[in-house]
């Protein structure tokens, strides 16, 4: 996983609330059994006004000049402003992805989706998470300017303002940890083989048909 | 000290050891795994060269991209990508050694119906699948939730999740069902409620006399919109009908160890004094059959209500996502549900396609034909086993002779990843769990039902009022 320690980029604006993973990245496109190449598919029905399949030249679609990621202000965003519950509804981990391989490497919300929020700390994707108001502000803000760049400082836990106003943000220590140094979390776990195998001993003792494995026949 | 949760119960009981930062590692039970949401976990592992810590653990089936017309082999399947994916499927369960309920084998069906009808899924257990309404499960008295693809290969690889203990939720409902009033218009009452955001942080704990009332049936329903209220999990605390669910089930304890679970899973109730983070209060009688009327699960109205005015929103993001709602599903505030016209049926998916979905749905179509402006009614069971129960009663008949069409088993129309789907613009009355833009294919407009009153409407091709059915059509 790629580390994450100081960033700069350019903000894009998602101005609406409830943006659930069928919007980020929509079903038809699940079908691939890859992690890469979802990022032309990201918002794929706000960002062309055909309908969108796997497979397509993206390039010759027609899109929606309205939509705020075909603007030519917002080319090479790297953060996303939006609002509260980002990433609401379907499990999959296809919407950090898409978001990560358009070239975003950071949100700014109030407020996630648990399991989204979850899926992001996973692929090196840093959701992070404003009172309402500051997020208000930065709207404000961003639609008052052009070239609307933030820093975002992992290590201090701060979002710099291009005006140097320094916005402190909370996250997790462990989840930190890892995205700032890039860890394996499956490695990480495995160094706790043996309480693993303590654990799985006392409970096949107490409750022996929870390893009952499925029938086959 | 306060008495424990069901949730703090399940949770100790799974908690592997505690680190330093706050996280922990909790043990998980049974992975549910389908063809979706698991190539790249696989692949992780291969590309890692690791293998599953207990392939055992582990038991998977196809269900999203299956189509619903008959077929005999994944080399049938039309669209290349669905194909492949269920093959891929095939191919990792065979060579990381877990069982896999595939093309042909009865026990075929969506992932959250298949795993407790096998009794894959126990009271007491943490359960996983790389699926959001996994927290369906929750209704054994089980700790169930979706995960995403890392966290899969996580699972596979370690049969534990890297955690953080979630908040205590309890939304009681309390007193009498009204007559045609379901688990579906409970939940979707719930939602409307607390919102899609409600139970965000939160595991919810169904409680109240309303909820005990259920069938095991009924309680899925509502565990499997607990997501939509924003909680990974949603749980039902044990009694007699889940001890009575789960008894004689294929993966069911036997003879001794059955009595000892039984004793075991008795315990697995809040204590009395338990303490909830947030506790949400609903009468019964405040319940009416549901219908939703925008894009998010959230925007319902009882079915004898008008479609709501956004003037009268005060919360600014609310408003502007009631008026992009009403743009999105061709709708006017004021409307009554009757005036909305629909053009497909779709009765299935994870949250409603068990056989007392069905057998709901044929009470109300028995005698009756669809509408000639309803284009489609679809009956997806959820099962291979749930099929063959249903054709044992002769529901497949009534269904076919009311123009309904008669399907195998799958996700099918839920998500519209296989043929079954809208076309744009197109109303359809659903049976499933989400109303989201284009959920059921692109521009198509989503009005989340309950089985019985989905039924009524590809009848009259509009929403009625299962209430004003005769009573010998009525369900409760
Ligand atoms: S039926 Fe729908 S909600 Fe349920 S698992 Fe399938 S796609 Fe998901």
């Amino acid at each position: 996983m790629e580390k994450f320690v100081k960033y700069t980029g350019l903000v894009a604006p998602l101005d609406r609330a409830n943006v659930d993973t069928d919007q980020i990245i929509p079903k038809q496109f699940l079908k691939s059994i890859k992690r890469t190449g979802f990022g032309p598919n990201l918002f794929d029905e706000w960002r062309y006004l055909d309908e969108g399949f796997p497979g397509q030249d993206n390039e010759k679609r027609p899109k929606n000049p309205d939509f705020v990621l075909n603007k030519p202000q917002y080319q090479g965003a790297s953060v996303l402003l939006t609002r509260r519950n980002f990433g609401c509804g379907s499990s999959r981990e296809h919407a950090p992805w898409a978001l990560m391989d358009f070239g975003f490497r950071a949100i700014i919300a109030p407020s996630y989706a648990d399991i989204f929020y979850n899926n992001c700390f996973k692929n090196g994707l840093l959701p992070i998470v404003l009172p309402e108001a500051t997020v208000d502000g930065l709207f404000k803000a961003e639609a008052a300017s052009t070239d609307f760049q933030l820093t975002i400082d992992l290590a201090n836990q701060q979002v710099m303002t291009p005006d140097g106003e320094a916005i402190g943000f909370e996250i997790d220590e462990f989840r930190k940890h890892c995205l700032l140094n890039g860890l394996d979390e499956i490695g990480l776990t495995l160094q706790q083989s043996d309480a693993i195998r303590e654990y799985e001993s006392r409970r096949l003792a107490a409750e022996p048909w929870i390893f009952q494995e499925p029938q086959k026949q | 000290m306060a008495g424990k949760t069901l949730y703090d119960k399940l949770w100790d009981a799974h908690l592997v050891t505690e680190r330093e930062d706050g996280s922990a590692l909790i043990y998980i039970d049974r992975q549910i795994i389908h063809e979706v949401t698991s190539p790249q976990a696989f692949e992780g592992l291969r590309l890692a060269g690791r293998q599953p810590w207990r392939s055992g653990a582990s038991v998977a089936t196809i269900d999203h991209n299956v189509p619903t017309t008959p077929f005999n082999n994944a080399s049938d399947i039309v669209d290349d990508t669905s194909r492949i994916q269920v093959q891929t499927l095939q191919d990792n369960t065979r060579q990381f050694g877990i069982t896999e309920y595939g093309i042909g084998d009865v026990r075929q069906g969506i992932v959250h119906v298949m795993a407790p009808e096998q009794g894959a899924v126990l009271p007491g257990m943490t359960v996983v699948c790389g699926d959001s309404h996994t927290s369906t499960n929750g209704a054994l008295g089980c700790l169930a939730h979706g995960i995403g693809t890392s966290e899969v290969e996580h699972v596979l690889a370690t049969q534990t999740l890297v955690a953080q203990k979630m908040k205590n939720m309890q939304v009681r409902v309390e007193g009498e069902l009204g007559p045609g009033v379901t688990a579906k218009d409970v939940v979707l009452h719930i939602i409307g409620v607390i919102g899609t955001a409600g139970g965000n942080g939160h595991a919810i704990e169904f409680a109240g006399s309303a909820i005990r009332s259920l069938s095991l049936e009924g309680r899925m329903t509502v565990c499997n919109m607990s997501i939509e209220a924003g909680a990974r999990a949603g749980m039902v605390a044990v009694d007699d009908t889940t001890i009575d669910y789960v008894r004689g089930r294929p993966g069911a304890p036997k003879g001794a160890d059955w009595d000892k679970a039984e004793a075991y899973w008795r315990g697995l109730v809040s204590d009395p004094d338990a303490e909830f983070d947030t506790l949400v209060e609903i009468d019964a009688a405040d319940i009416r059959p549901q219908v939703s009327w925008g894009t998010s699960p959230e925007m319902v109205v009882p079915v004898d209500g008008v479609l709501p005015d956004p003037a009268d929103e005060a919360d600014e993001v609310k408003r502007s996502g009631m008026e992009r709602a009403y743009q999105y599903m061709g709708l006017k505030p004021g409307i009554r549900t009757s005036d909305i016209k629909l053009d497909r049926v779709f009765i299935g998916s994870c949250t409603n396609s068990r056989i007392e979905d069905l057998r709901a749905a044929a009470q109300v179509a028995k005698g009756h034909k669809k509408a000639d402006s309803v284009k489609q009614v679809l009956v997806v069971p959820g099962s291979g086993l749930v099929k063959q129960q249903a054709e044992k009663e002769g529901l497949d008949k009534i269904f076919i002779e009311a123009g309904f069409e008669w399907r195998q088993p799958g996700c099918s129309m839920c998500l519209a990843m296989n043929p079954d789907r809208l076309q744009p613009g197109e109303h359809c009355a659903s049976t499933s769990n989400r109303n989201f833009e284009g959920r059921q294919g692109n521009g198509g407009r989503t009005h989340l039902v309950s089985p019985a009153m989905a039924a009524a409407a590809a009848v009259a091709g509009h929403f009625v009022d299962i209430r004003d059915l005769a009573p010998a059509d009525q369900t409760a």
